[in-house]
């Protein structure tokens, strides 16, 4: 397939996965702070911020609404949740022909609902005037659509090298955003017992939709070190680290074998080892040692994953590939 | 102009049908049909209106579904209309469109001659049938392609004729269009839509299929690749997602199972063409280009476009690489060039064409400035560079000072106008509201010529859907219907 098209599929689905990791680290932190004190909240959302990456030209400035405004609608913030779903769709406008119509459907609708003049003008005073029902229902939609778009995607387009390519961009995401995640929840919670933290153990757990599953495989008693080890090394819960990298690994086999590059050997050893350290590593012994360094190195091994991916099958160079 | 009265027309359905001096696509000037007529008023009058509607209804939302949509320039980015589309199909019968075959073939036989001619050896300008100025001056002559050698001598692969028809129903050539014409996808679809909607009148009417154009055009994209190369990759290369006919070329590279590009898709080296794909370079032999000139190399023609592909020239012109259509064919669909396309035919051919041309007069010849300007009131006069109906007077209805504005123009740069007398093409029933009403309409067959000329019979008829209108262009209040040409 074209090395344009992939890219652009690549990206559509990206985006689309960062769009929805964002809303719901909002829609999770807004709804747990009508329990709690400003003090802790301000707390809360800077641990909000350091888990989206500190985005470009976002302070704290104590105001919870104006913060879920600008990480919703600022188009000027590349990483809000608008400018996201605005991305992914520009990228699956390039590739129309590749993707089903359900899939574009589901997508331009969901554009067309986000980019809603109304919405944009007055959302942040109404928001602030309503209080927390509005901008949850709208972020519970924002979800849904884009829970739909991965359900519509899986049914009705070719699981072919496309689709692949599309299950590496989401999985790459979600294992560098889950990784990042729990490395803001490490440096500000873990080891200091501060009595009761239920709500921010059940907030992290939540932030990965993994509550319900954590409680089937643990029962509701939330220990630190479990939620690390299940949200980390988990081999069954889409959320964790291990099972999105393990997805990756196994899309970019598929795409190897369909377009037969001899010089994947770079990107097979990289994806591989990081499924090996994850597969093999207990959650007990990362905590005895330097835990934001495990964390960080996943991010990094994710990002060089990212890098090889482009040179082996989208940006390469001419000379290298008249030469393999 | 009269409104047939009641007694020529019983119908309800009738009671604004139109008709005058032009061609009636449907009645005799007397009000009695043409026979191969009688069925198709018959089915659509027998229709309760809530039927129509549905049915209406039925092809609007099959063309928003398909997503055939184009882009209306000048608008906020994004802007995409359906194409308007009549359900009233226009008739040509067997008679009719074998002389339109003859003629087209004739005309894009002699047009190919002629380009390779003015690239290369230069006899009909020698032989003084063509002003060497009316060449050289076009803007669309590329003295890039002198000397170069085409496969199968075919500079225009791919042709759309506008045909329209006089008061008298003859055919005539209107324009030809020998770059990148577009709108086929159109004429397919329209058909698609019009068997879904209507099967029993179709199957009343002995229709010839259409559907075989895109195997036909890849044969014919197919003959022309370079030599020694027996499995062509073939290319459609697009602008992109922003032009206003993305839809069509999506359409055509996936009937065709060809691969869609775009200019940064593609890289050359050492003269050879490749496209990238996540399995590394893959040469690519032919590229059906809907790119034009100017932008599709900015080493060789506009330094400014970031659509083209850095090389690709130089690899055409070692003939590593087919482009369909060749560049420069351009210089051969210029509206002043249009007025020597008989001498053409009759030069290279020695045959009277069948097709006749609309009169032109050119302001380059001072007898004939004379009589344009001394009757702009009665002519249209069109602007040579430009196309969609833009940069054009219509005589009868303008205004003195735009009258004025004209000869101005038309004084300072006489190569820059040709002037045609008013005329009032053909009209045909369109459904508007629940009623009948006749509206003008053209023509464009598309013709294409790979080891020989192929022309499936059919084409877009285009439609002017505002009263009164002349303009059939989408960008200005046009539509469409299927053609049907009876077997």
């Amino acid at each position: 397939m074209l090395s344009r098209v992939a890219d652009s599929l690549y990206w559509m689905s990206r985006y689309l996965e960062r769009a929805e990791h964002t809303t719901r680290l909002l829609d999770v932190n807004l709804n747990l702070m009508l329990d709690e004190s400003a003090a802790s909240a301000e707390r809360r959302w800077r641990r909000v911020l350091q888990a989206l990456g500190w985005p470009k030209d976002i302070e704290w400035t104590g105001e919870p609404y104006s913060l879920t405004y600008s990480m919703t609608f600022d188009t000027t913030n590349k990483a809000s949740i608008l400018a996201c779903i605005i991305s992914a769709r520009e990228n699956s406008r390039h590739v129309r022909e590749q993707i089903s119509t359900e899939q574009w459907h589901r997508l331009n609708s969901l554009y067309l609902q986000v980019t809603r003049p109304e919405l944009q003008m007055g959302k942040q005073t109404e928001a602030q005037a309503a209080g927390v029902a509005q901008p949850s229902e709208f972020l519970q939609s924002v979800m849904e659509a884009v829970h739909q778009f991965q359900g519509v995607t899986d049914s009705t387009m070719n699981h072919g090298e496309g689709w692949q390519f599309i299950q590496v961009g989401r999985y790459i995401e979600r294992a560098s955003a889950t990784a990042l995640l729990l490395e803001a929840y490490h440096s500000d919670l873990w080891g200091k017992g501060e009595g009761n933290e239920y709500l921010d153990w059940m907030g992290l757990l939540r932030s990965a939709t993994a509550f319900e599953a954590y409680c089937k495989v643990y029962t509701a008693d939330l220990t630190p070190d479990r939620i690390f080890e299940f949200l980390l090394l988990d081999e069954e819960f889409p959320h964790s680290v291990r099972f999105s990298i393990d997805s990756v690994g196994c899309a970019l086999e598929k795409i190897q074998e369909k377009s037969g590059k001899s010089r994947a050997e770079g990107l097979q050893r990289l994806s591989r080892r990081l499924q090996a350290s994850l597969s093999y590593s207990s959650a007990e012994e990362i905590l005895r040692e330097d835990v934001i360094g495990y964390l960080r190195g996943i991010q990094s091994q994710c990002r060089a994953i990212h890098d090889t991916i482009y040179e082996l099958y989208v940006d390469y160079s001419i000379q290298a590939a008249l030469a393999g | 102009m009269q409104t047939a009265g009641s007694s020529q027309f019983e119908h309800a359905a009738l009671k604004n049908y139109l008709l005058d001096h032009a061609y009636d696509e449907m009645f005799l000037g007397t009000g009695e049909l043409h026979a191969h007529c009688r069925q198709l008023l018959e089915h659509f009058t027998s229709l309760p209106e809530e039927e129509l509607q549905r049915r209406k209804q039925a092809a609007d939302l099959s063309f928003l579904n398909q997503g055939i949509t184009f882009t209306v320039y000048g608008r906020e980015e994004g802007t995409e209309k359906i194409f308007p589309y009549d359900l009233v199909p226009r008739i040509v019968t067997a008679a009719e469109w074998a002389t339109v075959e003859i003629g087209l073939a004739q005309r894009i036989t002699a047009l190919n001659l002629f380009l390779k001619d003015i690239y290369n050896e230069g006899r009909i300008l020698a032989d003084g049938v063509v002003p060497r100025e009316m060449v050289y001056s076009c803007k669309h002559y590329r003295r890039q392609m002198s000397g170069l050698q085409v496969p199968r001598n075919v500079y225009v692969a791919v042709c759309g004729t506008d045909l329209i028809r006089m008061e008298n129903g003859e055919f005539v050539v209107l324009e030809d269009n020998l770059r990148v014409p577009s709108g086929v996808s159109y004429m397919l679809t329209n058909r698609r839509v019009m068997k879904r909607i209507f099967p029993e009148l179709f199957r009343s009417y002995n229709v010839r299929p259409i559907e075989q154009y895109t195997q036909l055009l890849l044969g014919a994209l197919r003959s022309l690749a370079p030599e020694g190369r027996p499995e062509p990759n073939i290319v459609l290369l697009s602008p992109g997602v922003f032009n206003s006919a993305y839809y069509e070329h999506a359409y055509l590279a996936r009937q065709m199972g060809i691969e869609l590009v775009e200019g940064r898709d593609l890289v050359t080296h050492d003269n050879i063409v490749y496209m990238r794909t996540t399995n590394g370079l893959r040469r690519v032999d032919v590229i059906y280009r809907r790119v034009d000139d100017d932008f599709i190399d900015p080493l060789a023609f506009r330094g400014d476009s970031i659509l083209g592909v850095a090389g690709l020239f130089n690899a055409y012109r070692a003939g590593n690489v087919t482009l369909a259509n060749a560049f420069g064919t351009g210089v051969a669909d210029d509206k002043a060039l249009y007025a020597y396309v008989p001498d053409i035919i009759k030069y290279y051919l020695s045959e009277d064409p069948v097709l006749k041309n609309v009169e032109t007069f050119l302001p380059t010849r001072p007898k004939e400035r004379q009589h344009v300007l001394a009757n702009l009131d009665k002519l249209v006069v069109k602007a040579v560079g430009e196309s969609g109906g833009y940069g054009m007077l219509i005589g009868p209805q303008s205004t003195a000072a735009e009258r004025e504005e004209f000869a101005r123009k038309i004084e300072a740069d006489p190569r820059n106008y040709i002037a045609q007398p008013t005329i009032s093409f053909s009209r045909a029933p369109c459904l508007i509201g629940n009623e009948l009403e006749s509206r003008h309409v053209d023509l464009r067959p598309y013709v294409l010529f790979g080891d020989k000329v192929t022309i499936v019979p059919g084409g877009l008829t285009r439609v002017a859907l505002n009263r009164g209108s002349l303009v059939v262009n989408s960008s200005q209040g046009g539509g469409s219907k299927d053609t049907w040409v009876l077997s």
